[in-house]
């Protein structure tokens, strides 16, 4: 049992640290190439060739690792050292309650694609996401430059307003799906919301069920991850790149690739609440274990339900990753007062119609447990 | 040593070790605070240990989230230095050591009447006690009237503060 948990954790850990962030910074220069209509990233030789910009990634990290860590003077070093973990480790555990597929039994062993299967899986996330903010102060705070001391403070306000909004604007799929559990909440979404015919139909996805909570999660959790458009606390025009000044090396190499792993961890989040999470549109678990096992035994039809969800899991968050990247490169960076009204004037009253119009619906056409 | 008695230990000491550090980091408030947290964010673990996970919850988004990021950003915007602190006065010397005093003692109360109701076996909880959706059926059910109630004063609280800092500013 600590064995297999021990094992997923590492897997996932090292996937997603060591693959998918990578990668996701390859796809995210290549998407910015794409849409400013320029060449980017395509110059650094991996040994015989750039392998269309691959090398990049491979070359970033020893760049990092061996440059001066340098410091302004009167920085606390301790304070320093310590933000960048205290950013990263949190998004890297927020992972574990993410579904990556469904339960499956192998020969007896019953295994399912989740590190913690806790009762509390969402409150999980946005309990450490808490954390998470102190990291971003105290790295800005920290550096003793009024720059970034000014970053710190916006990004502290971010997050937090954010953060109120995000909240409440999951609380629709609660009562929706009747479940915290993230887990639950996938099965749920294995099913049709209406027939038109048979199997085929709308999928129960988070998305058709709460269309406006998932506008409103996606540009709040976008926010919280402070990436472009909500780049306040960076922007470079205003702020002399508050965000990054004081920091080098591999202190600056770990807040990048956090803000690159948090891209992920968020489009994993997304596929599981709203696009239906490893659940296949118009074929259930049943249907596929069904279908393979009368052409082969029932075992090799679990492997191969096992592996096509966790495959649609991986190719629905890869397009949360891109959507994402969308977003982000078409929009230009938000005025301050224009963040704060978003946020406070728009959005919290929006979820809070949201949730209100949800149970109304819920006690006129659902089952209230 | 089963693998639970291991990490309570291990939360505990950590607890108390960002307890003691918050103490010792008085002319540094920022190390307090996140001395504070280390302290509160080891109580939530404690809490999962005893399967509490409402509370290890609450625990982290208030006690380690909200409370010390308001001394933390209290503290940035102040930009306090240690030399801002006003050295204690002769004749306050002494009300720390009562202050001390009294906190040991009510310590070794709390102490000594937890020793006491450790003796007797504790009642079986029912299923589910203290959990998200019990917790939230008695506070909008048997509660509904001092939740709503305390949302009030919250809100008067809020809208008062926000009518005191405007005139300020003008």
């Amino acid at each position: 049992m600590l064995f297999l948990v021990l094992a997923k954790t590492l897997s996932v850990a090292v996937l997603v640290v060591g693959v998918f962030a990578p990668l996701v910074i390859w796809l995210a220069r290549k998407q910015s190439s794409l849409q400013k209509d320029r060449s980017e990233a395509n110059r650094a030789n991996g040994g015989g060739g750039a392998f269309l910009g691959l090398s990049h990634p491979l070359a970033d990290l020893p760049k990092l690792l061996t440059r001066e860590d340098v410091a302004p003077a009167g920085a606390n070093r301790v304070l320093q050292m310590l933000a960048p973990m205290i950013v990263a480790v949190p998004a890297i555990a927020a992972l574990a309650v993410i579904p990556y597929g469904g339960a499956y039994t192998f020969g007896g062993t019953s295994v399912s694609f989740v590190i913690a299967d806790i009762d509390w899986g969402l409150l999980y996330v946005f309990a450490i996401g808490s954390i998470a903010t102190y990291g971003a102060v105290l790295a800005r705070g920290s550096s003793n430059t009024s720059w970034s001391m000014l970053g710190g403070v916006q990004s502290a306000a971010q997050m937090i307003s954010y953060g109120v909004v995000l909240g409440l604007s999951v609380v629709g799929v609660f009562m929706v799906f009747g479940s915290l559990k993230l887990t639950e909440i996938a099965h749920a979404q294995d099913q049709l919301l209406w027939s038109f015919w048979g199997p085929i139909g709308i999928p129960n996805w988070g998305i058709f069920l709460q269309p406006m909570g998932f506008v409103m999660f996606m540009a709040c959790i976008m926010a919280e991850n402070k990436r472009s458009a909500f780049d306040l606390p960076e922007s470079d025009s205003e702020l002399a790149a508050g965000d990054v000044a004081g920091r080098s090396g591999a202190r600056f190499g770990l807040f990048y690739m956090t803000e690159f792993i948090e891209v992920v961890v968020i489009a994993g989040l997304m596929t599981s609440l709203f696009l239906g999470g490893w659940a296949i549109p118009l074929l259930s678990t049943d249907m596929i274990i069904a279908g393979v096992s009368s052409f082969f035994d029932e075992g090799l039809a679990t492997i191969a339900c096992a592996l096509l969800q966790v495959g649609t899991f991986i190719a629905k968050m890869v397009f949360m990753v891109w959507l994402q990247m969308r977003i982000r490169l078409s929009l230009p960076r938000f005025r301050y007062d224009q963040l704060m009204t978003l946020c406070w004037k728009v959005m919290l009253p929006l979820s809070l119609v949201n949730i209100f119009a949800t149970a109304a619906g819920l006690l006129a056409f659902g089952e209230v447990t | 040593m089963p693998f639970e008695v291991t990490l309570f230990y291990a939360f505990g000491g950590l607890s108390i070790l960002g307890a003691v550090a918050m103490l010792l980091q008085v002319r540094n408030l920022v190390a307090g605070a996140m001395s504070l947290v280390v302290s509160m964010v080891s109580l939530a673990g404690i809490y999962v240990l005893l399967e509490a996970h409402l509370i290890a919850v609450l625990q982290i988004v208030v006690y380690a989230g909200a409370i010390p990021m308001l001394v933390l950003l209290v503290v940035v915007l102040l930009n306090l230095r240690t030399d801002d602190f006003v050295p204690a006065r002769p004749g306050q010397r002494p009300l720390k050591w009562v202050g001390a005093g009294i906190a040991i003692g009510v310590g070794l109360f709390v102490a000594h009447a937890l020793r006491r109701s450790l003796a007797e076996a504790p009642a079986a909880v029912p299923e589910g006690f203290g959990g998200f959706r019990d917790v939230g059926l008695q506070l909008f059910s048997r509660y509904v009237v001092p939740v709503e109630a305390a949302g009030l004063i919250l809100l008067a609280a809020l809208v008062g503060a926000m009518l005191l800092a405007k005139r300020e500013s003008e």
